[in-house]
């Protein structure tokens, strides 16, 4: 190696300084999450494991489950939903179709959540949008509950994670050579039974970062669960929220956080694991 | 039934499901273009009147107003100073090796899993424990901090198609490491730069959650004054401001996607 020029260290000196931010704070969450909590105040006790302990109380335990198990709902049916548009956004020959699907599949991605979740407000409402259609046309005859409740959150989440979904399967399918799914065909194979066999388990390490990313974003999605949930759906980032904010409880907060960032870390590492010997599959 | 037909109705169903997925993208972008419309406070479907007032009092709204130039000032700090942190560090990742490399990378990449309510919190924490006011410079720092691993992938990509070749060629002939970035380096990367400034600046101008947790009624961006907003009245106005959002970005994508190629962009093209 040569010589390192003396830029170097000036080069690095911003980003060193940004990391060593970042880390204060993530470690200051982390002495937080061993402090006592005083009531009424918001200074903190002594060193205590007291907030771990009440983590496993109903309550909290719960929310963490139906995190995962809403992260997990959004995360399949997201793919479902995604994974054809990803295809015929990259295969179609159609150039109308392919500028059709990226501006309705990606803008909403531009958009960020509120805007995002105040729509669903007024599409699951009691008169909203989707009840009085269904009412108008008497399928229903008393409108549906779907504000605050886990159906609405898990379709709305649905919707804010498809663009990032329908991206990343997008890039994994694009770099398939079409001349694999070619020779199947001209051997033979129906184009369905081509895509079964050829093009589907070749796609997999997109899937995998696909149900990942979503995953991840579910998982610390705030302004969905809490606007459409309406405090009757509690996740992981919503009790931080009420903690923090309601009860000025921040060494509890503090401790949710770190196992919500444990637990995370966990999901992500088992997943990957899991599919390792998947994402071989497309190299060649 | 042979075959072809088989395949040629396996065609059809796929396109039907590809239109009903297209549906439920739309679905609430066109019920929020109509409820924006309407004349009542309380929304009925289909309205009963129409009117433009919505769309009055969503751009008169103070809180509205604040957040934007709020919004503005934190996303012109944050993509801008993201990008010269970004780029100083993607070229000395890309050419030397040194100590502690992997674990600043790894750091610096991190908000991409952990969570924006986590950052929040503990940035808020470490300003009230060193008593340090809730001001700008906290929520630029926030920012800088989230849209930096977007900023590096980006920088990383445009570097590796650089090549190293004119570099070298600028070296051997007797410019200066320092010389060569500047002269050759910065400008061949400059569209990586713009591209990873224009999405560094719309990732942060609609971040919400960290936002909620580290801004005042002073620095309040846009999404945060949003978000106040619904969970205090529940007429039309932000249906509005959706609508005005959606057209921007729609227009912006539109026309981005005619000139530069949107596929190309987002790397989604196909071989051909």
């Amino acid at each position: 190696m040569t010589r390192k020029p003396a830029f170097v260290g000036w080069f690095l000196l911003p980003a060193i300084l940004t990391a060593l931010g970042l880390t204060i704070a993530m470690l200051t969450v982390l002495q937080y999450s061993v402090r006592a909590y005083i009531p009424g105040s918001l200074d903190v006790g002594g060193f205590t494991l007291d907030n771990f302990q009440d983590l496993l109380k109903g309550l909290y335990a719960r929310a963490f489950l139906n995190t995962v198990w809403l992260s997990f709902k959004t995360a399949l049916f997201g793919l479902l939903l995604s994974y054809p548009l990803a295809y015929t956004l990259v295969r179609t020959r159609t150039a109308w179709l392919k500028s059709c699907i990226l501006i309705i599949a990606i803008t909403p991605l531009f958009l960020g959540e509120v805007v995002r979740t105040y729509s669903w407000i007024i599409v699951l409402g009691n008169s909203g949008f989707l009840n009085s259609l269904l009412l108008a046309i008497g399928l229903i005859d008393k409108p549906l509950q779907l504000m605050f409740t886990d159906t609405g959150v898990v379709l709305a989440l649905v919707h804010v994670t498809m663009p990032i979904m329908v991206l990343m399967l997008a890039t994994g399918l694009s770099h398939i050579d079409i001349a694999y799914e070619k020779a199947a065909t001209s051997l033979g194979a129906s184009p369905f039974r081509a895509f079964l066999t050829i093009t589907l388990p070749l796609s997999l390490p997109g899937i995998v970062a696909s149900v990942t990313t979503a995953f991840a974003w579910t998982f610390s999605a705030f302004a969905t669960p809490q606007l459409i949930g309406g405090g009757r759906v509690s996740t992981v980032a919503t009790l931080v929220y009420q903690l923090g904010f309601s009860s000025l409880n921040f060494p509890f907060a503090a401790a949710l956080s770190i196992a919500g960032l444990a637990m995370t870390v966990v999901l992500l590492a088992a997943l990957k694991r899991m599919t390792r010997p998947l994402q071989n599959v497309g190299i060649h | 039934m042979t075959r072809s037909t088989r395949d040629r109705w396996l065609g059809y169903a796929g396109r039907l499901l590809v239109a009903l997925i297209l549906l439920f993208v739309l679905l609430p972008t066109v019920v929020v273009v109509i409820s924006s419309f309407s004349s009542t406070s309380v929304l009925f479907f289909p309205p009963k009147g129409w009117s433009l007032r919505w769309f009055e009092r969503a751009v008169s709204y103070d809180d509205f107003r604040s957040g934007f130039y709020s919004g503005l000032i934190v996303t012109a700090w944050a993509s801008t100073l993201a990008v010269v942190i970004g780029t100083t560090l993607a070229i000395v990742i890309h050419r030397y090796t040194f100590r502690f490399k992997a674990v600043l990378e790894g750091i610096l990449l991190s908000p991409l899993f952990i969570p924006h309510f986590t950052i929040g919190l503990g940035l808020l924490m470490l300003v009230a424990q060193l008593n340090l006011g809730r001001g700008y410079a906290l929520v630029i720092f926030c920012h800088v901090v989230l849209v930096l691993p977007f900023v590096l992938r980006s920088l990383y990509v445009s570097l590796q198609n650089l090549g190293q070749r004119v570099e070298m060629a600028a070296a051997s002939l007797g410019a200066s490491p320092l010389r060569v970035v500047w002269t050759i380096t910065v400008p061949l990367m400059l569209p990586g730069l713009f591209g990873g400034w224009l999405f560094a600046a719309i990732l942060s101008f609609n971040e919400f959650t960290a936002s909620l947790f580290i801004t005042t009624q002073r620095t309040q961006t846009l999404p945060v004054a949003m978000y106040n907003y619904v969970r205090e009245f529940a007429d039309p106005t932000l249906a509005a401001l959706s609508v005005i959002y959606i057209v921007i970005t729609a227009t912006l994508l539109t026309l981005a996607n005619r000139f530069l190629g949107l596929g190309r962009i987002l790397n989604v093209d196909a071989p051909r």
